[in-house]
């Protein structure tokens, strides 16, 4: 992974000696509450419901055993014992104390970490797909072109003042797992007929009130100008992006006003002027990135054992696991691992100092010493021998990270909501716990097989509703929490949003909702159809059919939805 | 007014005027003009033999002042308000696209904690708000002594010097 050098830990280390003169400043009175919160939230720092709320950049979502030991260490020290992996592949600590917060960035520091740009209206943390570097279907390895957008973002002067926030994606393998159509901009590693490698370019994605799946402004560009091309957008973006009403800002709503054809133009034209001036990349600096990013050791022997086979025969708990909590490895005889962070009764993604300390010990022990960050708030271990498989899955049970449910439908994402956030409408933490008491036989579960519940608290849309294969949103009405169900969205590279179920309904019932739809789908399934295909085979109507009876609609029991 | 020019403390005497109609008369004396009334009165103000400075806020294009910057002394760069970051693409396109080489001045609300990124945008001048403590701002320039990126200051992208 990047190791920083010389220049990477000044700026990190500078950055902590800042948020400190800062916040003294603050704490002496010299800023007042208006001047320090611009301050605060470029470093990640929310106030929030209860308490101040601490995000960390986890990088295309690569974490060391020592960096995720390190966030053990701050949760017992500073927090109560967790942190909260989000769908940005970054990291939430919801109650440290504001004074700690520059010891906290220190400690961080320490170990190649740091909070910058974590919120703002600056360029956030790029994300990538949690299995680069190892995934079967993968082009190119996505995280250089990552951490060079990371360099390049870091601080940038022009653009840490945007009009709103800014989300980048780079996937580079045929299935997207990093949600890529949905950021501002996303990147795809392609191939073009040449046969050289370089983007497609996204622009203008993204959820909250507006949902929107990008378009393509440039199916193919060159590597050399993925820095000037990303500065050009950004810089049409910073001049006309709207700053009137902060609904409107995203870049998102300028693509569409605009039209994509006038919006790639204006775009080409900037790049243009700046296509061959200091931005073009050196093919020397992608390979030294590169250099980063190589393959571990592999045993050549490691598809010679058959420990794995007679486990996965004799054992069903280990075979439920082996079945849905691994993924295909390009080297023969491995797997990468997918550490389940949804466990029934804990809030999804959330995880205790002792997990980490336990994931860390893991990862050093059986994978090399990395962990990833996955967009559904999950871990993986990317590179674990199968021979070790069944040992490592006892570990895991030992402390509640084998729940064998990866992209079941207990593996939801889910937003803060109600119970931490101070924008929500309705709780998602509370109805996750309400599924999960409701679908707790695994075999049912495995039944239903491939199913995303995605949960936000309301229409910012942090838990990706609009693009979960079932989409939960909390809204409010008389003051009761209510929730909007949609379905057949996804995230991936077939995206697209969902489509409204009907009025709203009351929480108490979500799960007996879910039930309903379920059965719909076991009753119209055909051979291997995923919830998602028989949605979009029979359509919307069987399923609203049996969720709002035709006279219950009439007497109109859920309102003006 | 109290400003911060090549990273010193010092006063002058430039006024900028920050309303004026486009039927004034011209006004005496070191005024910052609002590039509109520059636009309105240019062939009078280019009669007179004193050097000449306007102001733009975020709505007016750079290109639209590309052909007169040859003109001016300073321009000024509005920060109506921490959020609004256009001026620091016009500081860009200021420099890097029309070479312009005089003063460019951040006025309005300028942050000490914004300063360091409105210098490497080719900002040269801040006007010191009433009431804050210059002294204290010019410590922001030293906060960072890396630079990832190019811009309009002497970095380079920190690779090349890897
Ligand atoms: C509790 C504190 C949080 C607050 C106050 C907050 C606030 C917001 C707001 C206001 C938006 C909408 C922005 C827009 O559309 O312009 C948003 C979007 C988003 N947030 Fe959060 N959020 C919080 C926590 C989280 C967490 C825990 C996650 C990850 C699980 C998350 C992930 C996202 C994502 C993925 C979006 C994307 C929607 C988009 O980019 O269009 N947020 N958040
Ligand atoms: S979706 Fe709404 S409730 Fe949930 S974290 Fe985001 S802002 Fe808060």
């Amino acid at each position: 992974m990047y190791k920083y050098d010389n220049y990477d830990q000044t700026i990190v280390d500078e950055r902590v000696a800042q948020f400190r003169d800062q916040t003294e400043r603050f704490l002496a009175g010299k800023l007042t509450e208006d001047e320090y919160r611009p301050l605060r939230l470029m470093n990640g720092l929310y106030v929030q419901r209860y308490a101040p709320m601490l995000r960390v950049a986890i990088p295309y979502g690569l974490l060391s055993s020592e960096q995720l030991r390190m966030l053990a260490h701050i949760s017992r020290k500073y927090d109560k014992n967790y942190a909260h992996f989000s769908t940005r592949q970054n990291v939430q600590f919801n109650w440290p104390a504001l004074e700690t917060v520059p010891d906290i960035l220190a400690d961080l520091a320490s170990v190649e970490m740091h909070a910058i740009q974590t919120s703002g209206n600056d360029i956030r943390n790029t994300t990538s797909d949690q299995f680069a570097g190892i995934a079967e279907d993968e082009l190119e390895d996505p995280r250089p072109y990552c951490e060079i957008i990371r360099q390049w973002s870091t601080f940038h002067p022009e653009f840490s003042f945007l009009p709103r926030k800014f989300k980048i994606a780079v996937s580079g393998a045929t299935d997207d797992r990093a949600a890529v159509k949905v950021h501002d901009i996303g990147l795809y590693l392609v191939k073009n007929d040449a046969g050289e490698i370089g983007f497609n370019v996204i622009v203008g994605g993204g959820l909250g009130r507006t949902p929107f799946i990008g378009p393509s402004i440039r199916p193919f560009l060159e590597k050399q100008h993925l820095l000037s091309y990303l500065e050009a957008i950004l810089r049409v973006y910073n001049r006309y992006g709207r700053r009137d009403n902060m609904y409107r800002a995203r870049i998102k709503i300028l693509v569409n006003d605009l039209g994509k054809e006038e919006f790639t133009r204006q775009v080409e034209e900037e790049w243009s002027h700046i296509k061959d001036s200091v931005l073009k990349l050196d093919q020397k600096e992608i390979d030294r990135v590169k250099g980063f990013f190589t393959s571990p050791d592999y045993d050549n022997n490691a598809a010679d054992d058959t420990s794995f086979d007679e486990a996965e025969k004799s054992n069903k708990a280990f075979s439920n696991w082996a079945k849905r909590n691994l993924f295909t490895h390009r080297v023969a005889g491995y797997k990468a691992v997918v550490v389940s962070l949804k466990a029934p009764g804990i809030a999804p993604g959330d995880a205790t100092d002792e997990q980490m300390d336990h994931i860390a010990a893991l990862a050093d022990q059986y994978s090399y010493g990395e962990i990833v960050v996955t967009h559904d708030q999950n871990l993986v271990l990317p590179n674990v021998k199968q021979a070790d498989l069944f040992s490592l899955w006892e570990k895991l049970s030992e402390k509640d990270l084998a729940t064998a449910n990866i992209g079941l439908l207990t593996d939801m994402i889910c937003c803060p909501g109600l119970d931490f956030c101070a924008l929500a409408n309705a709780g998602s933490i509370p109805i996750a716990k309400q599924i999960n008491d409701r679908f707790d036989d695994i075999d049912y579960l495995h039944d239903i097989g491939d199913l995303k519940i995605k949960m936000s608290g309301c229409m910012n849309a942090c838990g990706h509703h609009h693009v979960g294969h079932i989409g939960i949103l909390g809204v409010r009405k008389k003051d009761e929490e209510f929730y909007q169900l949609t379905l057949g969205g996804s995230a991936e590279t077939d995206a697209c949003l969902g489509d409204r179920l009907g009025p709203s309904i009351a929480k108490e019932e979500v799960a007996d909702v879910i039930s309903k739809l379920l059965d719909v789908y076991v009753e119209q399934r055909q051979d291997e159809e995923r919830f998602l295909d028989t949605y979009r085979r029979v359509g919307i109507t069987p399923f609203k059919d049996r969720v709002y009876p035709k006279t219950a609609v009439k007497e109109k029991a859920y309102a003006n939805n | 007014m109290r400003i911060i020019k090549d990273k010193k403390i010092s006063d002058d005497d430039w006024i900028i005027a920050r309303e004026l109609d486009d039927s004034a008369p011209i006004p005496e004396g070191k005024v910052i003009l609002p590039f509109t009334y520059w636009q309105a009165n240019c062939e009078e103000l280019l009669k007179q033999d004193s050097i000449h400075a306007i102001w733009i806020d975020g709505d007016i294009e750079t290109e639209e002042l590309s052909e007169d910057l040859k003109h001016f002394s300073i321009v000024g760069l509005d920060f109506p308000a921490f959020k609004d970051g256009r001026s620091y693409t016009h500081a860009r396109m200021l420099r890097d696209r029309y070479g312009f080489d005089g003063e460019l001045r951040a006025i309005g609300n300028v942050l000490r904690d914004q300063m360091f990124f409105m210098f490497r945008c080719g900002i040269d001048c801040f006007e010191v708000s009433e009431g804050k403590d210059a002294e204290e701002a010019l410590k922001s320039f030293n906060d960072f002594s890396v630079r990832y990126q190019a811009a309009a200051d002497d970095a380079v992208p920190i690779y090349k010097l890897r």
